[in-house]
């Protein structure tokens, strides 16, 4: 083979070596220009990654397998990766002129944001354990440190500790699962896994398999692995938080319907029951929990460990249709996370940030349109229609039914209405209670994710074809 | 039709509350009037052109007409159309919507510009629900209603709002999400959530049973039936008046809407083993809830249980599966919504002036409001169901439907309009007769635009009774081919069960005859 055909081959992933080289890149200007360019730098991240998501839809489609199997390119990683850099530079945009204000401006955030980006885009891409295990590193390394990044703050790293020392401990276990299947199927390729399970598995691999579900459910902070959540939300910076929320977790639940819907067909009902249960604890937890919380950031960590045992429905049915649910799932939920976050980091009294729901009292009159807003985006975390997230549910619900989990459809619903409480119950404090002093002025960019991902949020039903069509698209890729 | 009059009708309210949004800033007078305006103008219209639909209906056919169908979710199209069951219900909701503007007309003050913008989605949502040709076009509709009626209880409503409004959204939505699986099963078993291919597709028995037994969950909860009915009293006595309004008359016959587009026609088989239920439910409704309404210390209370036992007498109708009885279902709903509307604009009315709503606080209006006096007369009258008003003939229907098919629920639900005289009357008696309250000295009678309000009302109210035959002209034929397909389903059923041996004892023990 010439060198030529070698580069030919790269082509499939230039996303990511583009990636690379701009945020090394991107390390250096910044070493060399200081602190007082940072800000710029963090702005040419995200074009960066707007660049990254063009090249992605750009480059021819179909399927490309390269590196000998263990990393692909399809339509489900195309989709997955264009909304996980949707979500990784909707974060970057929130957080610019919060680092100004909070004084945190450094140009390392952003390229951290970009190396774990790339560690996502890889792990999406995955398709054996090694390549998994690296993605899946290269994106944590980095999200410890931005945890962290408010280096005077104890809350801050304490949360950066508490990720690191538990993201440790879940990646061991995953190795430790990863080790065992490779054992018992003498393969790390999802395809050669597959082929080894298609008549059933032995207990050994059934162990395997639990320990890599660990370690999802770890990463996508799903039930009985959700326990750093709460604490590293409402630690971490905001923008990180709202970072935690939408990027790391589409690249969680990717590799997570990856692994188990290509490496493991053979033995559906074995994993079936274990995601089965996660979902249903998620969405059980998620609800209960978040009803008695005072502060914003740590009830969207229960909202999102809910929100993922709604997106693991759709995974538990196990068939396209409910691949596709997950997409249209995540798809949807990420735009309900940064219009979320944008409102609670436009929650500034007096300049300083204030994190408390009865902070939000009477916004409506204060603050009309950004009540508005984020009320319809509570309303549809809550799944009410028309919004977006009545058909994000209902999607991942319509899977289930079909492939017979009644019992998980009934208590996933029944869920939802209880998780509803807690969403109209800030609703209510925005709209029925009387106005505390107003909130600063919101700045542009804050309006402008807001303003973009509510009205999307809003008018959804009346377009959804596009968002669903590459859905399927995506799903069918798959199977 | 080359003009989608149907959508037009729908999103006309949608387009007037993105206007006011558009056009008002602030709260200024000026706002405010503008938003009043804009308002009142959208509702008119919308009503105006929901009478070409009436003019244009063919009511000899049971087909749905003015449909429209356009491609929407992959599942799932946009598939409007209404037919002789649904039209009375959007013509109901588009009359009284102009009617409930002008009441909130001095009565809100604060935030009219979202108030306004609260009724006029919340139209669009009702209208489409009664006009959608798709179950999950049909869902959507039916849920979203549940979001500016939260906030109108919430923000606008009384002492204890925020209790009832939320009592009143999550109650609603744990009925529907059940209804939501079913819808999802059904598509499954039928390949289309399309309802008229649906009318016609036979599921298998066990489904029909899950499925019916979920559709039940939402629509008795919305309806409200007797033990689901709690969440009533509360929304209703906190709601502003206009609010009460169409939680009365148009949000409760959702529930009836349901149980005549969906469980009767799509599972009849279901329907048929389910009937002693529906009929125990609602004659426990008739009796118990007129019973709590004797004992009301509160007037919207007291009109809210009576809602509740009217509505029995509804489902009771319905489950009685024959022309009578749906047909007298369907013209009680109708005239309920205008009643037990027009009594919370009585209601608020003398709460307007003098800010309670406590029965023992009033005595003796009839010496200052005589003309007030005479129009809570009629509608109290209509209430307990006298010959000459609306009341009557859904009641006397639904019983006579009834009484073909079980003598002893018609024997009991009779207890009900008893019961109904005693509580309606008793609280007329004491509002305006009796010596005049010191405190009630200075109240004045109706004014211009509350006779206006009332007028249409009054006249609907005596003329629907005098004439029912509009209305039940319109919804004959649809009766007539809904039950000719249930008749059909229940006759093969009985015919399969009357060959085995057991049938006979089970035949007795459910009354309910099918040889018609």
């Amino acid at each position: 083979m010439n060198p030529m055909t070698d580069l030919q081959s790269l082509i499939p992933i230039l996303p990511e070596l583009a990636l690379a080289c701009g945020a090394m890149l991107l390390l250096m200007v910044g070493a060399y220009a200081g602190e007082g360019a940072s800000r710029f730098i963090n702005g040419l991240c995200i074009f960066l990654l707007i660049a990254v998501g063009a090249c992605v839809v750009m480059l021819p489609g179909g399927r490309a397998v390269l590196f000998g199997g263990s990393f692909v390119v399809d339509d489900f990683a195309r989709f997955l990766k264009l909304l996980m850099l949707t979500g990784s530079a909707g974060t970057l945009i929130l957080s610019l002129d919060y680092l100004t204000s909070e004084k945190l401006q450094k140009f390392e955030f952003g390229v951290l944001v970009l190396l774990a980006t790339l560690g996502m885009m890889l792990l999406i891409s995955a398709s054996d354990l090694i390549a998994l295990y690296l993605g899946l590193e290269l994106m944590s390394l980095p999200l410890y440190v931005i945890a962290a990044s408010n280096r005077d703050n104890a809350r801050s790293t304490e949360a950066g500790l508490k990720y690191f020392v538990l993201g440790a401990l879940s990646s061991g276990m995953l190795l430790y699962g990863a080790s065992l299947i490779y054992g018992f199927t003498g393969t790390v390729n999802f395809t050669g896994i597959a082929a080894a399970t298609k008549s059933g598995a032995s207990l050994g691999l059934i162990f395997g398999l639990v320990f890599l579900f660990a370690g999802f459910c770890f990463k996508v902070s799903a039930v009985p692995f959700h326990m750093w959540t709460p604490d590293v939300y409402e630690g971490a910076p905001t923008p990180v938080t709202a970072f935690f929320a939408a990027a790391p977790k589409v690249a969680g639940i990717a590799i997570f319907v990856r692994a188990t819907v290509v490496a493991f067909p053979g033995i559906t009902h074995s994993w079936q029951q274990i995601v089965v249960f996660v979902a249903l604890a998620s969405m059980v937890l998620g609800a209960f929990a978040a009803i008695g919380q005072k502060n914003i950031k740590r009830l969207m960590a229960y909202s999102s460990i809910g929100h993922m045992g709604f997106a693991l429905v759709g995974l538990a049915a196990g068939t396209a249709e409910g691949v596709q649910g997950v997409l249209v799932y995540m798809s949807i939920y990420v735009g309900m996370t940064l219009g979320t976050f944008a409102c609670i980091l436009a929650m500034r009294r007096d300049g300083l940030l204030v994190e408390n729901i009865s902070d939000l009292s009477g916004l409506a009159r204060t603050k009309p349109a950004m009540a508005f807003f984020l009320a319809m985006l509570l309303f549809s975390l809550a799944g009410i229609p028309p919004l977006a997230g009545f058909f994000a549910k209902f999607y991942v619900f319509l899977a289930a039914i079909k492939a017979g989990l009644y019992v998980l459809a009934v208590v996933g619903v029944l869920a939802s209405v209880i998780g509803a409480y807690y969403y109209l119950t800030i609703v209510k404090i925005m709209y029925f209670d009387e106005p505390a002093k107003p909130f600063d002025v919101m700045p542009g960019l804050l309006k402008l994710v807001l303003g973009v991902a509510g009205i999307l949020n809003i008018v959804f039903f009346v377009y959804p074809a596009p968002l669903l069509g590459a859905a399927t698209v995506a799903a069918k890729s798959l199977f | 039709m080359n003009w989608p009059v149907l959508s037009v009708v729908t999103f006309l309210p949608l387009l007037g509350a993105l206007l006011i949004m558009l056009m008002t800033r602030g709260n200024s007078p000026l706002a405010k009037g503008t938003a009043r305006w804009v308002a009142m103008w959208t509702t008119l219209v919308t009503f105006a052109i929901s009478l070409v639909m009436v003019q244009k209906f063919d009511a000899s056919s049971a087909e749905f007409q003015f449909a429209e169908k356009h491609d929407w979710l992959g599942v799932a199209s946009y598939h409007m159309g209404v037919d002789g069951i649904s039209l009375p219900f959007v013509i109901l909701t588009t009359a009284l919507m102009p009617i409930c503007i002008l009441a909130s007309w001095t009565s809100i003050q604060k935030r009219v510009k979202e108030y306004m913008i609260a009724f006029l989605v919340l139209e669009t949502l009702m209208i489409g629900t009664f006009s959608a040709l798709d179950l999950v076009l049909f869902y959507l509709f039916f849920e979203g209603g549940l979001i500016p009626m939260f906030l109108i209880i919430g923000v606008w409503g009384g002492q204890r709002r925020v209790y009832a409004s939320f009592k009143f959204f999550l109650y609603t939505l744990a009925g529907s999400v059940l209804m939501l699986l079913a819808i999802m099963a059904m598509y499954w078993q039928a390949g289309t959530t399309d309802i008229p291919t649906l009318l016609r597709y036979n599921f298998p028995a066990g489904l029909q049973t899950w499925a019916w037994l979920a559709f039940f969950a939402s629509f008795a909860v919305k309806m409200p039936m007797w033990p689901v009915h709690t969440w009533l009293p509360d929304a209703h006595v906190e709601a502003p008046t206009a609010g009460s309004v169409i939680l009365a008359a148009i949000l409760l016959k959702m529930g009836g809407y349901g149980f005549l587009r969906f469980s009767l026609p799509m599972f009849p088989l279901a329907s048929h083993d389910f009937t002693p239920l529906v009929y125990t439910m609602s004659v426990v409704a008739i009796i118990y809830t007129s019973l709590v309404a004797l004992m009301q210390e509160d007037v919207k209370k007291l009109i809210a249980y009576s809602s509740v036992a009217h509505m029995g007498f509804v489902t009771m109708g319905i489950f009685a599966a024959n022309q009578q009885g749906i047909a007298g279902a369907v013209f009680q709903m109708i005239s309920h919504g205008i009643v037990s509307g027009a009594l919370f604009l009585c209601v608020g009315v003398v709460y307007d002036r003098m800010h309670t709503r406590e029965i023992a606080f009033y005595g003796g209006l009839v010496t200052r409001m005589p003309l007030y006096a005479m129009i809570f007369l009629v509608f109290t009258l209509a209430n307990v169901g006298l010959p000459g008003t609306s009341g009557f003939v859904g009641e006397f229907l639904s019983l006579i439907g009834t009484f073909k098919t079980s003598v002893p629920v018609a024997s009991l639900a009779t207890i009900g309009v008893i019961l109904s005289a005693a509580y309606a009357l008793w609280l007329y008696r004491k509002m305006i007769f009796g010596t005049l309250k010191p405190a009630l000295e200075g109240i004045k009678d109706i004014g211009l635009r509350e006779a206006v309000i009332f007028a249409p009302l009054v006249i609907l109210t005596i003329l629907f009774g005098v004439a029912p035959k509009p209305v039940l002209d319109m919804s004959a034929t649809s009766i007539a081919q809904l039950l000719d397909g249930y008749n059909k389903a229940i006759g093969v059923k009985t015919a399969a069960t009357q060959s085995a041996p057991a049938s006979g004892l089970e035949a007795r023990i459910i009354p309910v005859s099918v040889a018609r």
